[in-house]
């Protein structure tokens, strides 16, 4: 019960969320320089008077702000997220289209940046101060301070220009005519580079989270006496420290997935990746701001999916979150 | 003068300050290396690194000079991630510090209004607000500003909060003196230091954030700059790796020195906490 309410909870205060977005969307497409018609005049390739004239009354754009911001918004709440005339599309089929490719790159990411980084963190504070320890540190911190897009960048060169190894383009194979476990195959193989160097830097992150984390419940009495019973250390670590340790993880990894479907219009825009983040890309060029507001509507909506997911997440591994609320 | 001393017996903040201060003067010296600016193109395309003199990085798709493109992106960084970072204290440390003083229904406001901002993907609102107000300097460094202040309002708020609960804050309210005078007097500059140590980590990441927007050719079209650079090479990253390799060792040197500055700050400000606790 408590977690079909903490459920409910979320969901509605998500839907306003949401909400509030659409608002500032609408107030966006009308703090852009000239009106909307003007745009939209622009993005269908033709600007005259009478022209003009005809968007305007066609989008309602002669009525008061009022009127067209609940138009706007009832738009989006009937998820009709505007036309794209750059591609001759409604803006939702071209989204759906190409979000399964974002959410595969997006969530293998954080599964590669989340497992390496609680390991190394493991590492790390397992051997506080000495070599291995400043080794990772230091590559963390390394990583830390690179642009996503420049590792995607040199990663193309190194594995894919000099090496040869993996492709550093495209979702597929394309005319390759795989079908079934082959085609899986193709992809996953398209598949590594991206997701590895959008994980790099939030693999950093939770590694540099783990290890303090780590070091910390260390430190506590209930440590002490599983040490004062005798047990082995490796166990001490994985079942008393590690299982307390890793809370503050996963409510930062919540947070930060935000962040990993922004890296992906980086990540996407390199490899070539026929994903959302791409078509962003692709509309920024274009002045296509239809496109663009939905997007970033539609990845707004996906970090909102991603931390509802973790705080379920996180009732599972720690009871206690339910009996407190 | 123990502050310094902790700070400057850290080797890592050393080396950062070291880097940052070598690519302040770089930045600042830039007119006086290369008085014909970033853009003027001074030799054929695509010469190779390590092979002309006077062009040790060799040249770009244009034939500008890969190495004085270099040093006035430095300018540019420097400037959108101090001007951006400042902005964004100015939005959150106001914001944060009513709430956390004042609490009850300011809190509940303020705090909501927070985390919608933490909600939205950062970058993405970069994006978009860049695209839509026009790539400018002005309007990055405000996007910048916008997506980056929410952390800092939750700390300053929580922050106050701890420092209200003091003795001396009951003792100042005592003496009667007014509200503002207590918050801006006797609580803000206790919550000084933890401030400085994130507003050092936030140069880092506006610097990153605003070559992120370059690369993806949001940057603004009049000024030359490191994600500029790489964005323009990325296309020819197979025929020409330089144009793309340079720029991104500038970044990550000079956002590698912010974060080992930021860490030697907070080490040296909090020494009982040093090599702990940290995310």
């Amino acid at each position: 019960m408590a977690i079909a309410g903490a459920i409910l909870s979320r969901l509605i205060k998500a839907a306003i969320t949401l909400l509030a977005i659409a608002i500032l969307n609408f107030f966006l497409v009308h703090a852009a320089p000239g009106d909307p018609a003007t745009v939209l005049a622009g993005e269908a390739g033709a600007a005259d008077e009478q022209m003009i004239a005809d968007l305007r009354a066609r989008f309602g754009l002669d009525q008061p702000l009022y009127v067209q911001l609940a138009r706007y918004v009832g738009n989006i709440v009937t998820l009709d997220l505007g036309y794209s005339f750059r591609q001759g599309q409604p803006v939702l089929d071209l989204i759906l289209d190409r979000l399964p490719a974002t959410l595969i790159l997006t969530l293998s990411a954080f599964w590669i940046s989340l497992l390496a980084g609680v390991a190394l963190g493991v590492a790390a504070s397992a051997r506080v101060g000495k070599f291995t320890d400043t080794l990772i540190t230091g590559t963390a911190l390394l990583f830390y301070a690179t642009p996503l897009y420049w590792a995607a960048l040199m990663a193309v060169l190194v594995f894919s220009v000099q090496l040869g190894w993996l492709p550093g383009f495209g979702y597929e194979t394309v005319g390759s005519g795989y079908s079934g476990f082959e085609r899986a195959l193709d992809i996953l193989k398209h598949l590594i580079l991206p997701a590895l160097t959008l994980g790099l830097f939030f693999m950093a992150v939770y590694m540099r989270m783990t290890r303090a984390s780590m070091l910390e419940v260390a430190q506590q009495d209930f440590v002490k006496t599983a040490r004062a019973k005798g047990l082995m250390p490796s166990l001490i670590r994985r079942r008393h420290i590690l299982r307390n340790a890793l809370l503050p993880v996963v409510t930062l990894a919540g947070l930060q997935a935000g962040q990993l479907v922004g890296g992906a219009v980086l990540t996407e825009t390199v490899f070539a990746w026929p994903g959302i983040g791409r078509l962003m890309f692709e509309s920024l060029a274009a002045r296509d701001y239809n496109t663009i507001l939905g997007v970033f509507l539609v990845s707004a909506a996906m970090v909102i999916v991603f931390n509802i997911l973790t705080d379920l997440v996180y009732r599972l591994i720690d009871p206690r979150i339910g009996h407190k609320a | 003068m123990t502050l310094w001393k902790r700070f400057i017996t850290n080797r890592g903040a050393l080396l950062g300050l070291a880097i940052l201060i070598a690519v302040i003067l770089v930045a600042l010296l830039a007119p006086v290396l290369y008085p014909r600016g970033p853009w003027a193109m001074v030799q054929r395309p695509f010469l190779v690194p390590f092979t002309t003199d006077g062009l040790p990085l060799g040249t770009d798709t244009l034939g500008r000079d890969v190495l004085a493109g270099l040093v006035y992106g430095a300018r540019v960084s420097l400037l959108v991630g101090l001007v951006s970072t400042v902005m964004a204290l100015l939005i959150g440390v106001p914001l944060g510090a009513l709430a956390g003083f004042y609490g009850k229904w300011v809190d509940e406001g303020a705090m909501r209004f927070t985390e919608f901002f933490q909600t939205i993907p950062n970058f993405a609102l970069a994006i978009v607000l860049v695209a839509i107000l026009e790539p400018t300097l002005t309007s990055i460094t405000i996007a910048i500003a916008i997506v980056s202040w929410p952390p800092v309002a939750r700390l300053v708020r929580a922050e106050v909060m701890s420092v209200t609960k003091r003795e001396y804050v009951d003792a100042a309210r005592l003496a009667g003196l007014s509200n503002m005078h207590i918050l801006i007097r006797q609580v803000l500059p206790n919550t000084v230091s933890p401030i400085i140590v994130m507003a050092s980590l936030m140069v880092a990441t506006a610097i990153l954030l605003e070559s992120s927007l370059s690369f993806l050719g949001l940057g603004d079209p009049n000024i030359m700059s490191w994600g500029f650079q790489i964005g323009a090479a990325r296309t020819v990253i197979r025929s020409a790796w330089w144009l793309s390799f340079f720029p991104g060792v500038a970044i990550v040197l000079t956002v590698l020195a912010l974060n080992l500055i930021g860490e030697g700050l907070n080490d040296a400000l909090n020494p009982h906490l040093a090599r702990k606790g940290r995310s």
